[in-house]
């Protein structure tokens, strides 16, 4: 089953499974099976993202190829800081040449927050306005009216940010974008319960769901320092001092974050229209697989195809 | 005539609202606060990396301009403010510089890419609802 009968069921099947695919910047196909590998019994799809935090890497396009060729569904990230309108379309029309139709528009964060701030930003379009693009090329046309024959069976999806202000407008926020025409939401990190499930009560009353599946984000972290570089250094994401506390003062700090994401994880299933997690792995173990374990999801997926994965 | 139309919507906009001379004014369905004042020119509300206290993601000794945007129309009376929902379509970039008055008057700002314009108006058709249901979004674009 792939992610998008997984979402648009009418009766969900089981929760879905997606996560960040790490970023590569070499060491051939190897390097991409590697993470691959340890990352596909878990997941429905992973993300091929598009240069994350505003640094170069292979691209969201060749990753994408390279995860279709191993047999796995990627998401192609697609985000309008680095590329104005023509490039976009070009990226997911040659992605969907190599099958890759599943697709996540953002607006991206912006070029200061990498390593070469002095780096033009584009933003031609900006989310939303990437949304109705996708929308546009599924229906058989580029943005300019040009046919796009046969026409790319895109499923199409999103982003949004349920932590940050203003709270209350994030999910009409959301709407636009499901109007533009997204059927999943990946949801930011959010260390706050209570905003994501007052997010999800309002995305229920504005008809985001069940039009869109959300996909609240988890973080899986070592320890208090990485959820300390993240309340101070990623704008839009904030964590309550005492989570941080509580993780610092345990005997084990990774057992303690581990807690933490676990509990975050239960109550974001539990959320109205929630129809699985999304996850940002930045301990590269094994934690992934005892967190789809506690919850009850599968941990031994199959990946098809010849050179797929051994899983 | 056109240039000097340019010219003094600049001098009357540019005090009050940091014009930046899109071409295309938006001002009337975003609180009149300009979404090109937005480091990342968004015209369809913030993006994910405002910060806990309201401020830019880019720029954090500026309020996030889409904060001000929705509060602003929000509080703007009877159905004046409804505007900010509506999605807006991208900039069309051969009109910086020129007036927004003069291509509201010819409707050169109500100009839209065909494929664009197919699927606002089968939004527009169908209804957010009714359109949504399942499986991928697709847009009729005539031929």
């Amino acid at each position: 089953m792939n992610l998008a009968e997984l979402l648009t069921a009418p009766e969900p099947h089981r929760p879905a499974v997606t996560a960040e695919f790490p970023a590569v910047d070499g060491g051939g196909l190897e390097a991409v099976a590697a993470h691959a590998a340890r990352l596909a019994p878990y997941v429905d799809a992973l993300n091929a993202t598009d240069n994350p935090a505003a640094h170069a890497h292979a691209s969201n396009v060749a990753v994408a190829i390279a995860l279709r060729r191993l047999g796995l569904e990627p998401v192609l990230q697609v985000a309008c800081r680095d590329k104005n309108r023509l490039a976009a379309q070009a990226d997911i029309a040659g992605a969907a040449l190599h099958g890759v139709t599943t697709v996540c528009c953002m607006t991206g964060d912006d070029v200061t927050a990498g390593d070469e701030p002095e780096s033009r930003r584009v933003f031609d379009l900006d989310g939303p306005q990437l949304v109705r693009t996708a929308a546009v090329m599924a229906g058989g046309a580029y943005l300019s009216g040009r046919p796009l024959t046969p026409a790319p069976p895109l499923f199409i999806g999103a982003v949004e940010n349920p932590g940050a202000p203003p709270f209350h407008e994030r999910a009409t926020r959301a709407l636009k974008k499901v109007e533009a025409g997204a059927r999943f939401l990946q949801l930011q990190i959010c260390y706050r319960p209570e905003r994501l499930s007052a997010f999800c009560e309002r995305a229920e009353a504005e008809g985001v769901t069940p039009a869109a599946a959300l996909l609240p984000t988890v973080a899986l972290v070592k320890g208090a320092r990485a959820l300390r570089y993240m309340d101070t250094k990623v704008p839009g994401i904030s964590i309550p001092q005492d989570v941080i506390e509580r993780v610092e003062k345990a005997p084990d700090e990774r057992e303690a974050s581990y807690e933490v994401s676990l509990e975050l994880a239960r109550d974001a299933l539990a959320q109205p229209g929630v129809r699985g997690i999304h996850i940002t792995d930045f301990r590269h173990d094994e934690t992934l697989g005892r967190l789809c374990s506690d919850l009850g999801l599968p941990t031994m997926r199959s990946a098809p195809g010849e050179d797929a994965v051994a899983v | 005539m056109a240039p000097l139309l340019a010219t003094i919507e600049h001098a009357v906009k540019k005090p009050v609202w940091d014009c930046r001379m899109c071409g295309q004014c938006v001002l009337h369905s975003t609180g009149f606060t300009c979404p090109m004042t937005c480091p990342k020119t968004l015209r369809n509300g913030p993006c994910g990396g405002v910060r806990e206290d309201g401020s830019c993601e880019v720029d954090p000794s500026m309020t996030c301009v889409w904060l001000k945007a929705y509060g602003r129309a929000r509080r703007l009376p009877g159905h004046l403010g409804d505007g900010v929902d509506e999605l807006r379509p991208p900039v069309d970039n051969r009109l910086q510089g020129t007036s927004s008055w003069v291509n509201l008057a010819t409707g050169r700002d109500r100009a839209l890419p065909d494929g664009w314009r197919a699927a606002a108006e089968a939004a527009e058709a169908t209804g957010a609802a009714e359109a949504a249901p399942t499986g991928p979004a697709a847009v009729e674009v005539p031929r």
